[in-house]
């Protein structure tokens, strides 16, 4: 064996999950190695330059965050686990969010990192719910959502136990969807718990320079405890014999070996690694494959949003139906919901502001109905969208004067399902990937195991979470 | 080791893993997870970091000695010992 190519543990994907475990492990001695096949690390929340600018990819705002001193939770667990300081993050809270339902968002729920101005507006909005509202938050609160065996159960029938207004059913689904459900219309109500408790009960905030400032501050963790990382080297395939990995086919045809690999590319991606795939001529059509992908839209502004007049809402999840639904869009994109973030509105203390205006808008689409397209039509269909994405989602938000937005424009760019398959690999767009969770993150091979995304833990703290979890039970605690 | 500085090496230890915790009153009887937030995760990591501080094993088995400072000093003083430290 040739021990220049022969690690304790191979990571697939420099992602937030593969970085997380790699981190553990180089720390407690591993030999770890980090195969990632783009020349960025971040996976699905990533950044990119385009014309001298850097755009987040991904992440709207940090889940599950929570004030110093406040323990016992992921983003405490994670600091803890990957001996971070909470001040290398620098995060800002955000100022407040919005669930605004109804064609011109007519019913609204306001909340903030307090959760209890949640508790009020429902009071207010919804007072024959309150109570149930209220068992439902101790129901969650009393959930063991790190159990990697919990029982399965739809969380559509556990909240409706509680909570008996389909609105008000519908507006608290939608931000937990948005943000985390690979499957469509319900999701395994352990899941639910996860991003009900990482929004609400938790909630969002953001570095000032963004999703890179966490990047950079896991690359140096993972440099510095000795991990090394091999950009641009994508691994192809896995060899097995007898159940188990025995080589790591990179994408330059060479070869590397190790006692363990964790692979965060997700679950049917990394099925594909292991099979023969002379054998399987359309493999995103042969596993679960995730139904749900996004488009988003981003725009550049010479002024911040507020100066429209659209207020301090950092994230507003909007629907302009009788219901939330929350499915693969049978058009290009679907308009009848999505996401606004405004990432000027986090809180970066007085007298600090982002240079520029930034309005992002998230809606589902259909991953079939981009991918395929001539380029010539693929960049026709992104314009025509961009401008109807823009008015579906302003319908949430106070009018701006006539023309200010177009006036204000400074640039534009837009993803689309094609745009997360060919930077992420996740097959058919999937960016919650595949519905099928593997909580204890077990492939067919006994040495390879899934962190991340397919794992189940969600939101980008749930994914260093998983990849922590995956590293210590899988490797670290067996010696 | 003497079993105080033992105790401190477990002290030690919980600074880095868990250092928003206050450890300066740490009674030495009482289970650490009765005084501490620490969980099962923090446990792991005392562990794993006795094995790569100390090249001490702990045993998945003998996890529970580790409750308190003083069963830790009791169950890890003979080990140090025994690695002639």
């Amino acid at each position: 064996m040739n021990s220049a190519s022969h690690y304790d543990v191979a990571i697939i994907g420099a992602g937030m999950s593969g970085l997380a475990a790699g981190i553990r492990l180089a720390h407690f001695g591993k030999r770890v190695c980090i195969f990632e096949r783009h020349n960025a690390p971040g996976g699905l929340n990533g950044f990119y330059s385009l014309g001298g600018r850097r755009y987040d990819v991904g992440l709207h705002a940090m889940t599950n965050f929570v004030r110093p001193g406040v323990k016992g939770t992921p983003l405490g667990k994670l600091l803890r686990q990957l001996r971070i300081d909470r001040d290398e993050f620098a995060l800002c809270e955000q100022k407040q969010s919005r669930i605004a339902f109804g064609p011109q968002g007519g019913t609204s729920l306001r909340f903030t990192n307090d959760f209890a101005v949640l508790e009020s507006e429902v009071a207010q909005r919804f007072p024959a719910q309150i109570d149930g509202f209220r068992r439902l938050v101790g129901a969650v609160r009393a959930y063991d959502d790190v159990s990697l065996d919990a029982p399965a159960e739809s969380a559509r029938a556990v909240v409706r136990r509680h909570v008996t207004d389909p609105l008000l059913e519908d507006m608290l689904f939608c931000p937990v969807m948005y943000y985390g459900s690979a499957t469509e219309r319900d999701l395994e109500f352990g899941q639910f718990v996860i991003m009900f408790k990482a929004l609400f009960l938790e909630g969002f905030a953001r570095p000032f320079d963004g999703v890179r400032v966490i990047i950079r501050v896991l690359l140096e963790k993972f440099r510095a405890a000795g991990g090394e990382r091999r950009m641009q080297c994508g691994v192809r395939a896995l060899r097995a014999h007898a159940g188990r990995a025995t080589a790591l086919v990179l994408d330059d045809g060479s070869e590397v070996t190790a006692d363990h690999v964790l692979s965060s590319i997700g679950a049917p991606e990394t099925e594909v690694l292991i099979s023969d795939q002379s054998k399987i001529p359309n493999p995103q059509s042969q596993f679960f494959t995730g139904a749900l992908t996004f488009v988003e839209t981003i725009t550049i502004l010479d002024c911040p949003p507020a100066a429209l007049g659209w207020g301090e809402d950092t994230i507003v999840f909007f629907n302009d139906s009788d219901r939330f639904d929350y499915v693969r869009s049978a058009d290009q994109v679907d308009l009848r919901s999505g996401v606004i973030c405004i990432p000027n509105n986090f809180d970066y203390g007085p007298g600090r502001a982002l240079p520029e205006g930034i309005f992002r808008c998230t809606c589902l689409a259909s991953y079939d109905r981009w991918a395929h397209l001539p380029e010539e039509t693929y960049r026709a269909d992104k314009a025509r969208w961009y401008a109807a994405i823009q008015r579906s989602a302003q319908r949430f938000l106070p009018p701006a004067p006539a023309g200010a937005f177009a006036r204000a424009t400074v640039t534009t760019d837009m993803f689309t399902p094609r745009t997360i398959t060919r930077f992420t690999g996740h097959f058919g767009g999937a960016i919650y990937g595949s519905p099928v969770k593997h909580r204890q993150g077990r492939t067919a091979l006994a040495n390879v195991y899934l962190c991340g995304t397919d794992q189940g833990f969600l939101g980008i703290v749930g994914a260093m979470l998983s990849g922590i979890s995956m590293a210590n039970f899988h490797i670290l605690q067996k010696g | 080791m003497t079993k105080d500085e033992c105790k401190q090496v477990v002290l030690d230890i919980i600074a880095d893993i868990a250092p928003d915790e206050d450890i300066s009153n740490v009674k030495p009887d009482v289970r650490l997870r009765d005084q501490l937030q620490l969980d099962s995760m923090d446990f792991l990591d005392i562990v794993m970091e006795l094995r790569k501080r100390h090249g001490l094993e702990v045993p998945e088995a003998d996890y529970p000695q580790l409750a308190s400072l003083d069963s830790c000093a009791a169950y890890l003083t003979p080990k140090f010992t025994a690695l002639g430290k």
